[in-house]
């Protein structure tokens, strides 16, 4: 299980790269991809629409079951990665690479766990 | 198996129809360029086909059919012929009332009838299926907050181990939905339930018994909490089958209910329909009715209800399932229906009872007609899943019983037998458990490979939907 | 009594006591005494014998005609003999959905053969496994096209008016606002839609040919409708989509219609069928089963219910819709019915009904009434006359003639198809000649 150090995570799994202070992209942890299985689709937002801290913004499809993912910033969607749309294994194969949405005009932030922070989450999920 | 399209000759096809006996028309607006491919094959290779196909087919007449929530009973062949009339099949539903008279006298003893099994005043055959049914059932119960202008009256009541559709049909008629937790024994949380019944409450869905196979006994408690806040209490009838002739859902303080012809009245289920949810409902309801409803003692009319919600299908839902369901309630009787329920209820009781040992059971006490057994210990210990067991069941011909519902349970297996199963079948199908038990402990490797013997192995259905093919590409 | 029960009650005795019950009261002794009912008030059981007898008693008070030329809805199309002998195998009749797809490839393969033939007759990518009838099958798609900014539906004036009903009657629930857009000369008004759509408006459904016969110019109505970045339902007789404009061609998101043409008998109403397919861009948005293509683990071509997590026992309270249960059975029949027909059958079923309701049309003309719209049709046209319609249609009753649908005081709808001799619709027309020269 792979937990990039530059990365911020939230609780229910999603992570977010900031690449500026106000620029993000979110995306799911390999912890994420791991336990839901085969992601067979992913339901994206759409450019312009706002995402707000806390609140879903996203779901992503198993076989059998449908998550909610959550952003863990407020802002707006600049840009969806729609390649995820036709390859949804990608997730699967590359959960780091595979961010879902890009946000800009960040106005909040909710407080992250840092890499080992979640490792050490995770952990104690699974028991 | 081939294809239907993979078979036959080009330019091959059925006699059927005759020659034109009038001038020939030609179509004077634009046609269709698009070639229109469809199979090509004399009735010999055709009959053929659906022969291959029907054998890789398991209904209730191959084996036994265990599925939970779907009471896969015996479908009594009598139906099928009462049905099979010409004075039913060939009947416009358009006619004239009076040419019609027949139909109409069926709708109407039907409605008596069933009324009389659910405690309901009136009753609508619109709803095509138990989901129809919920939507209807549930459009009642806004049109009549409505009708008394409480407008604030915009949430629906599920437990959370309600069937998925019961929260689908409250968003689809607009509602929105409030899950009320259950106890650790399955049933209605009182206080729970107390806490979310208010002002803004339309009305409660729930299922008795319950979808874990018990008898909520609190239930006259639970109708009048939702009475008392104003909302009214909607019978979803899918576990009706434990139940007939022993207590009524009006009774039970229900306002409206749903029932399923295609599982409690023996019509059959046609790999997945046609179905037929009547919806019936007390007398205060009944002004607003979809459809038509047979009015009239000596001569029937149809008459349309006061402030009828309008219609949820067209003319009068699936007729010949009424038909079908019809003969089987005049079959049984008063003396036959609760029979049927207390012989379903023994033979649930009779296979948990003999499977509980190595079956861990999700509630141990005396279940209705179907039973939930949790195979989270087995789960954990050797690795074998619900699912290992149910694909292990194939490989004997007994479909499986419904897996991982009620949500609520881990690893749940929901076994209903029927009353149309003999103990012998029961005793042959426990044996088959036990087997499969002991070759879990002694191999769980194998287990994860079961299916051995059937057409095909386990699916790849990761692979169907993330690649969908949806249709053959000629 | 009768009874399907499997054991005797010796035997039940027996199983009682193997498990801790000296009877059934015992077994239901956790039930509350005060909801538990002591008798039905239901007659007594009959026997097989006797149950059939009723049940021909009450089949008999109908009446059966012989030679009908009413459709509105449910059409009388000869069913071939083989539809009835695969779909009354007790296999299909018997199963349940196929959720266990290793002993349901049969069925499952049976669905993905009827949603290829229903993507070959309407055009368009994908179909699926089957909802309820026609009309619902409208309001489904009625509900796809909604989108956040878009709540209005517009419907015609000249749709059957019983769909319309029931459009109606599910944006009642889901809140979908609903407009109709009226009919001018038999047809939909093309200015009156066009100036009725905006911004929010989801989506226009019409129907082809549309409930007076006439065949309605799809491809303008499509155009008007995109134009304003609305979602286009054609709800469409499957007979006619033999030789018509596929919608697909006339640009439709979504197709649906009611099956029933396709090999069920008129049943007064039901079992029938509701077909739906789209486009693939709209794939998952369609509600009910769907069928996928894939491999089993050793490679071998196999069938399964996919993209299930649109649905209800997944999705719950977002799910796209709520439907299970289908019309799996009628989907079969439709299939069996267009694998006996072919594409020749299909189309000189079309050809059939388009050039004996053109006869039709021309007798009827002859005997006194006169065909209310100028507009090409397929198999049903109006006509007015200045006789009262009831007048015509009881003198065809009293000689076994089921004739078309009053409208109103005055006009009829007729339908016409394959069964109608040259015979028979000689013979109405001398009828109603006879009443509006009388």
């Amino acid at each position: 299980m792979k937990y990039p150090t530059e990365l911020k995570y939230r609780k229910s799994h999603e992570w977010v790269k900031f690449l500026d202070e106000s620029t993000a992209l979110i995306g799911i942890s390999d912890f994420a991809q791991n336990s839901l299985g085969g992601i067979v689709f992913v339901n994206l937002p759409e450019e312009g629409d706002e995402v707000t801290a806390g609140k879903e913004f996203a779901d992503v499809e198993s076989v059998k079951a449908v998550s909610d993912i959550f952003s863990p910033v407020s802002g707006v969607v600049a840009e969806v990665n729609e390649e995820l749309l036709d390859a949804p294994e990608q997730i699967n194969e590359n959960p780091y690479d595979s961010w879902f949405i890009k946000v800009e005009n960040i106005t909040e932030t909710e407080d992250l766990m840092d890499a080992e922070t979640y490792e050490k989450f995770t952990e104690s999920e699974e028991e | 198996m081939k294809l239907i399209f993979e078979k036959g000759n080009k330019g091959n096809q059925c006699s059927i129809l005759p020659e034109c006996d009038v001038p020939q028309v030609e179509i004077s607006t634009p046609k269709r360029e698009k070639p229109l491919h469809l199979p090509q094959l004399s009735e010999n290779e055709l009959s053929r086909h659906y022969t291959e196909l029907a054998k890789e087919v398991h209904g209730v007449n191959n084996g036994f059919y265990p599925l939970g929530s779907c009471t896969m009973k015996y479908n009594p062949k009598v139906n099928e012929e009462a049905a099979a009339q010409k004075g039913f099949t060939r009947i416009h539903p358009l006619q004239p009332e009076h040419t019609v008279q027949g139909c109409m006298e069926v709708l109407k003893t039907s409605e008596k009838l069933l009324c009389e099994i659910t405690g309901m005043d009136a009753m609508t055959f619109q709803p095509a299926a138990g989901a129809h049914g919920e939507f209807t059932g549930l459009l009642l119960i806004k049109a009549y907050h409505d009708s008394r202008n409480d407008k604030k009256r915009t949430k629906i009541i599920v437990p959370d181990s309600a069937h998925g559709t019961n929260p689908a049909s409250a968003a689809m008629a607009g509602f929105t939905v409030v899950s009320v937790p259950s106890r650790e024994d399955g049933c209605v949380d009182l206080d729970k339930l107390r806490e979310v019944a208010g002002e803004d409450t339309a009305g409660l869905m729930l299922t008795n018994p319950n979808t874990v196979g018990l008898f909520d006994k609190n239930i006259l408690e639970i109708t009048s909490i939702i009475h008392e806040a104003g909302g009214l209490a909607y019978y979803d009838g899918a576990n009706l089958n434990a139940v007939m002739g022993v207590v009524r859902p009006g009774d039970m303080g229900f306002d409206v209910v749903h029932i399923n012809l295609h599982k409690t009245f023996s019509t059959p289920h046609g790999c997945g329909g046609p179905g037929s949810g009547p919806v019936g409902c007390k007398s205060f309801l009944q002004e607003f009715l979809p459809g038509r409803q047979v009015a009239g003692t000596e001569e029937l009319s149809f008459k349309v209800p006061e402030k009828s919600i309008g219609s949820v299908r067209t003319f009068y839902g699936n007729f010949l399932v009424v038909v079908k369901a019809l003969t089987y309630v005049l079959m049984l009787g008063k003396e036959g229906i609760p029979a049927a329920s207390k012989n379903a209820v023994l033979n649930a009781n009779y296979m948990m009872e003999k499977l509980k040992d190595i079956y861990p059971m999700a509630y141990d006490e005396t279940c209705m007609h179907e039973f939930v057994m949790t195979l989270e210990k087995l789960e954990h210990e050797i690795g074998v899943s619900a699912m290992d067991i149910a694909k292990a069941l194939l490989d004997y011909g007994i479909h499986p019983p419904t897996m991982y519902f009620p949500l609520i349970v881990h690893e749940a297996l929901m076994v209903e037998p029927t009353e149309t199963e003999s103990r012998e079948t029961l005793d042959e199908v426990i044996a088959v458990f036990r087997e499969i038990y002991e070759k879990a402990k002694a191999n769980p490797e194998a287990l994860h490979e079961a299916p051995v013997t059937t057409y095909i192995r386990r699916p790849d259905e990761v692979q169907a939907a993330r690649k969908p093919v949806l249709r053959y590409e000629f | 009594m009768g009874s399907y029960l499997g054991n005797t009650e010796e035997v039940q005795k027996e199983m009682l006591s193997e498990i801790g019950y000296d009877s059934f009261d015992a077994l239901f002794s956790h039930i509350p005494q005060e909801v538990k009912v002591k008798e039905l008030n239901l007659p007594s059981g009959l026997s097989e014998m006797e149950a059939l007898d009723k049940m021909e008693e009450l089949a008999d008070k109908n009446k059966i005609f012989k030679h009908i030329f009413r459709g509105a809805g449910a059409y009388n199309h000869y069913v071939p003999a083989i539809v009835g002998s695969v779909v009354n195998r007790e296999e299909f009749l018997t199963a349940y959905t196929p959720y266990q797809a290793e002993i349901s490839q049969g069925i499952l393969q049976s669905i993905f053969e009827y949603q290829t033939m229903i993507c070959e007759l309407t055009g368009m990518a994908v179909s699926n496994a089957s909802v309820y009838d026609g009309a619902t099958a409208a309001a489904e798609a009625v509900a796809m096209c909604r989108e956040r900014k878009r709540n209005v539906a517009f419907v015609s004036e000249t749709v059957n008016p019983q769909v319309l009903t029931v459009i109606k009657t599910y944006c009642y629930g889901n809140g979908i606002q609903v407009e109709v857009i009226p009919e001018k000369d038999g047809v939909t008004d093309q200015e009156a839609l066009k100036a009725a759509l905006k911004e929010d408006s989801a989506c226009f459904y019409m129907q082809q040919p549309n409930y007076y016969g006439n065949i309605e110019d799809a491809d303008v109505l499509g155009e008007i409708t995109h134009e304003a970045g609305a979602k286009y339902i054609m709800g469409c007789n499957p007979i006619a989509l033999a030789v018509l404009k596929t919608p697909a061609e006339c640009g439709a998101d979504v197709a649906v219609g009611e099956g029933q043409p396709l090999g069920m008998e008129l049943s007064f109403g039901g079992p029938y069928l509701g077909f739906m397919a789209s486009t693939e861009k709209m794939m998952r948005k369609l509600p009910g089963r769907i069928v996928g293509e894939t491999v089993d683990k050793e490679g071998k071509r196999a069938y399964v219910l996919t993209l299930q997590a649109r649905e209800q026992h997944i999705r719950r309270e977002k799910a796209s819709s709520n439907i299970c249960s289908n019309e799996a059975l009628c989907a079969l029949t439709a299939s069996v019915y267009m694998a006996a027909m072919g594409e020749a059958g299909m189309k000189q079923a079309a050809n059939l009904c388009l050039s004996k309701a053109h006869y039709l049309q021309g007798e009827l003309k002859k005997a006194g009434l006169k065909p209310k719209y100028d507009q090409p049709y397929f198999h049903e046209f109006v006509t007015t006359s200045d006789v009262k319609a009831d007048v015509i249609l009881e003198a065809l009753e009293q000689k076994g003639i089921l004739g078309g649908l009053p409208l109103n005081e005055y006009e009829i709808l007729w339908c016409a198809t394959e069964k109608n001799t040259k015979e028979e619709m000689d013979q109405v027309a001398s009828i109603v000649k006879e009443v509006c020269q009388g």
